[in-house]
């Protein structure tokens, strides 16, 4: 038995796990960076700061609190299962980063890293599901169930799409994934593969059109009985996972590090929160995804679409090589 | 040292995990039960450098779990799947099936006369594995699979009680079709 770890001939440096708090240190600014955004934005929406406590301000005001509410307590409710829930989603999203190389340094250089990331995200299947079902309390498993109807319909494609990059880079290391964008990023000869990559992010973070799981029709869904500290960090593990959905979308499809003058850990940092911006503006741009009605939308649009282009990324990667 | 007090942990994990199956009192526990038994399991298989293998079963098997809990509310009649309820039956012979089952393996574990390694292991275990196991079968695999997924498909057509005339009418005209549960599509 020897270390797990095993290295690749990738093109970048391990650095010691102790630098593991900087990258959660990194993950949390995004995700707070995320929802003051959303908390800006909001404002925008109804047209005023919202009070007090609104505007760019509103995530410490509710960090705040919640952190001094009571905790709601239910019958008969799965303390374990629902704790493990909701406290998974940001153990999830920082496992998700352990994966994405910050210019050249990386914490994991899993020769699978892909797969790695594409387990991660699998696990938020479950932990919603947990959250709904944890509580004993039927909107809250509504919640759940919906969030797993919409897990079998975005889930294939999104697996799809990051099959093209990898097929494209000829590897499932993300350090080598994104060293095979030189010159032209996959983002623009793979498009589809990208939309899809991000519309896949906004569902295994519960977020905008995939929100339904927690909607406000079912008083909340999955976190309708959640209080306290427990939703802070269920909501702390939903902006992880956009934060770490976006990360990791750069080495897939942005060439990584790549770019002028600044160096490669600026500029990944640089196109995570821009494309974290993207990500959370979309949420009031598009309409919500019908759980019982987007398996189809899944299945018969977004699952041939995906595996069009990566027909398309296969011939052309044959073809160069 | 160390990997090897955490491959046994983890070992330790999977079993007692796979234990909590039977002991657990709920439909959801003794599902994530299995589930915590097989993630251990696959970073067991990280620590045999099967680093492919490994991640995938910890996917794969998560996200089985997950539709378990789908077909659990689905199909289990007056819903016991949400209350409390016992994992066994058939106790009596499921210990004795259990009993003889042990004190064979263990029985023939002690008897058989353990190989000797020769070589040593290739750079690409999971390459290697993937040859050792598939190699030479590659054509029947690739046949296989089609005609499982063609049983499947055939399997569940059989089993639908609706048909094509009901969907469509008896001249199979009717659009869009006539479904229960809508599609997201509009066909």
């Amino acid at each position: 038995m020897d270390d797990p770890t095993s290295m690749t001939d990738s093109p970048i440096t391990t650095v010691a796990p102790g630098w593991a708090i900087v990258a959660l240190g990194i993950l949390g600014a995004l995700a707070v960076t995320a929802a003051v955004l959303d908390g800006a934005l909001a404002a925008r929406a109804r047209g005023g700061p919202g009070g007090k406590m609104g505007g760019p301000v509103r995530p410490f005001g509710e960090a705040a609190r919640l952190m001094r509410q009571r905790r709601r307590t239910t019958v008969e409710a799965d303390r374990l299962l629902w704790r493990i829930g909701g406290a998974g989603l940001l153990v999830t999203a920082a496992l998700m980063v352990t994966v994405v190389p910050l210019g050249e340094w990386t914490i994991f250089d899993l020769d699978v890293g892909v797969m790695w990331f594409n387990a991660m995200d699998v696990m938020v299947w479950a932990l919603v599901w947990l959250t709904g079902w944890g509580a004993n309390s039927a909107h809250s498993l509504v919640g759940g169930y919906r969030f797993l109807a919409h897990g079998l319909g975005y889930e294939l494609p999104l697996m799809f799409a990051l099959v093209a990059p990898a097929i494209a880079a000829e590897t499932l290391n993300v350090g080598a994934v994104a060293a095979a964008q030189e010159g032209l990023w996959f983002a623009v000869w793979m498009p589809v593969a990208f939309l899809v990559y991000l519309l896949g992010v906004a569902a295994f973070s519960v977020w905008g059109p995939f929100a339904p799981a927690i909607g406000t029709d079912v008083s909340g869904g999955a976190r309708a009985e959640l209080s306290g500290v427990d939703r802070l960090v269920f909501e702390a593990g939903r902006y992880a996972l956009l934060a770490a959905g976006a990360a990791f979308a750069v080495p897939m499809f942005l060439g990584g590090g790549a770019g002028p003058l600044l160096p490669g850990w600026a500029w990944v940092l640089v196109k995570t929160v821009a494309l974290l911006a993207v990500l959370v503006w979309l949420r009031r741009r598009l309409p919500a995804f019908r759980p019982d009605k987007f398996m189809e939308v899944g299945w018969m649009l977004l699952l041939p679409a995906v595996l069009l282009q990566d027909l398309v990324v296969a011939v052309i990667a044959v073809w160069r090589s | 040292m160390l990997t090897d007090i955490a491959f046994w942990g983890i070992g330790l994990v999977a079993v007692l995990g796979g234990a909590a199956v039977f002991y657990v009192d709920s439909m959801a526990r003794a599902t994530y039960a299995l589930a915590l038994s097989f993630v251990a399991v696959g970073m067991q298989v990280l620590f045999l450098q099967q680093n492919y293998v490994g991640v995938v079963t910890i996917l794969m098997m998560v996200m089985e779990m997950a539709i378990m809990a789908v077909y659990m509310v689905m199909f289990m009649g007056m819903n016991p799947a949400l209350m409390p309820m016992s994992m066994v039956h058939s106790n009596k012979t499921a210990i004795a099936v259990a009993l003889t089952t042990f004190l064979a393996l263990a029985t023939g574990i002690l008897m058989v006369d353990w190989p000797t390694r020769r070589g040593s292991p290739p750079p690409d275990v999971t390459m290697a594995l993937g040859e050792s196991l598939m190699g030479p079968k590659m054509l029947v695999m690739a046949v296989i699979s089609p005609v499982m997924v063609a049983t499947i498909v055939a399997g569940v057509v059989l089993a639908a009680h609706r048909t094509r005339y009901d969907r469509f009418g008896d001249d199979l005209k009717q659009r869009p079709a006539d479904d229960p549960q809508p599609g997201g599509v509009g066909r």
